[in-house]
């Protein structure tokens, strides 16, 4: 017996030169789900809540609290709830389907070989790139439209002193660098729990994997909560004017 | 040395070295995050995710080792 573990999603068919792998398969189940889910609680909604709209309702009013409290600006906490409160379900629901128990065993058989049918969504790099681009992107947008297009660009091209153009070359890099370090944080966790607990049922199949599976859940929760927050603190930090910009424009 | 074996060394090589910085790192953040609740017990609610936050943060050079190691093995 020999452990399958592969970096790249295995690809289950085509369609025309489209390649769709088990974990695209997946990311359409999981947000088909999500989406109609929303629908009919959407259209459920009602003055009096029911059990399942109490719920949603504490949990929404808990994590806007807690944005209001980490942006600090109600104007800035009510544009950038959305889009941080979506990336954090998304991440925890699609981290959490992995615990379905029994899903791995479920194969199919492709021309490569035999394929299982489900993997992590957030165990492929793709995805994860992409949100994190996203949410880079986002973050650049935010500080041109704060700091003006031409302030935005003497943030990192500053002729004013050498120091000065130096570090405006870091700010430069670490921004590049934002790009990398968020993927990885989240795909390298993601990944590296699915191949422990892989790695764990292959020693000793019954009761080993057992903490590690705890192990993976709370990592799910807490690297989905780290993305968001990150992306928050990333876009607070962008909507917000430094001291050194306020003395300028004077 | 064949290049199987060169790249098993390489693999525990880069993610032991990696790790041993981030533990110590996270070992500091939880040592002081559980010295703050000692003091004041009542912002444990406050203090506790603020420390996985930074601890995820700590943790992310270990990460990079991982996902280089895991480049090794598998890819």
């Amino acid at each position: 017996m020999r452990l399958d573990i592969s970096l790249a999603p295995e690809t289950l068919f085509h369609i025309g030169s489209l390649a769709i792998s088990n974990s695209f398969f997946w990311l359409i189940v999981v947000s088909v789900f999500l989406l109609v889910g929303t629908f009919f609680l959407n259209r459920s909604l009602k003055m009096r809540p029911g059990k399942i709209q109490n719920i949603v309702e504490m949990l929404l009013a808990g994590a806007y609290d807690f944005v209001e409290t980490t942006v600090g600006d109600k104007k800035v906490a009510r544009r950038s709830f959305p889009l941080v409160f979506t990336l954090f379900f998304f991440v925890l629901f699609s981290n959490l389907m992995t615990f379905i128990p029994g899903q791995a065993a479920v194969t199919i058989q492709t021309a490569d070989g035999v394929v299982p049918l489900f993997r992590a969504i957030i165990a492929d790099y793709g995805l994860v790139f992409m949100m994190t681009m996203l949410s880079v992107l986002i973050t650049q947008i935010v500080a041109i439209y704060v700091t003006g297009p031409f302030k935005y660009i003497g943030r990192f091209l500053n002729f004013s002193s050498p120091l000065n153009f130096f570090l405006g070359l870091m700010d430069l890099i670490g921004e590049v660098a934002k790009i990398m370090s968020l993927s990885f944080r989240l795909f390298g966790n993601i990944f590296a729990g699915e191949v422990l607990g892989a790695v764990m049922l292959f020693l000793f199949p019954f009761f080993l994997p057992l903490p590690f599976a705890f192990l993976g859940l709370l990592t799910a929760v807490v690297q989905a909560f780290v993305f968001a927050v990150l992306t928050l603190v990333f876009i607070s930090m962008a909507a917000t004017v430094t001291e050194a910009e306020v003395e300028s424009a004077k | 040395m064949e290049v199987e074996a060169a790249k098993y060394i390489a693999a525990g090589l880069a993610i032991g070295l990696g790790a041993i910085g981030p533990g110590i790192g996270e070992g500091i953040a939880a040592s002081k995050a559980l010295e703050a609740i000692g003091r004041n017990p009542e912002a444990s609610g406050k203090i506790t995710p603020l420390m996985f936050v930074a601890m995820a943060i700590t943790e992310s050079t270990a990460i990079y080792a991982l996902v280089v190691t895991l480049i090794i093995l598998f890819a």
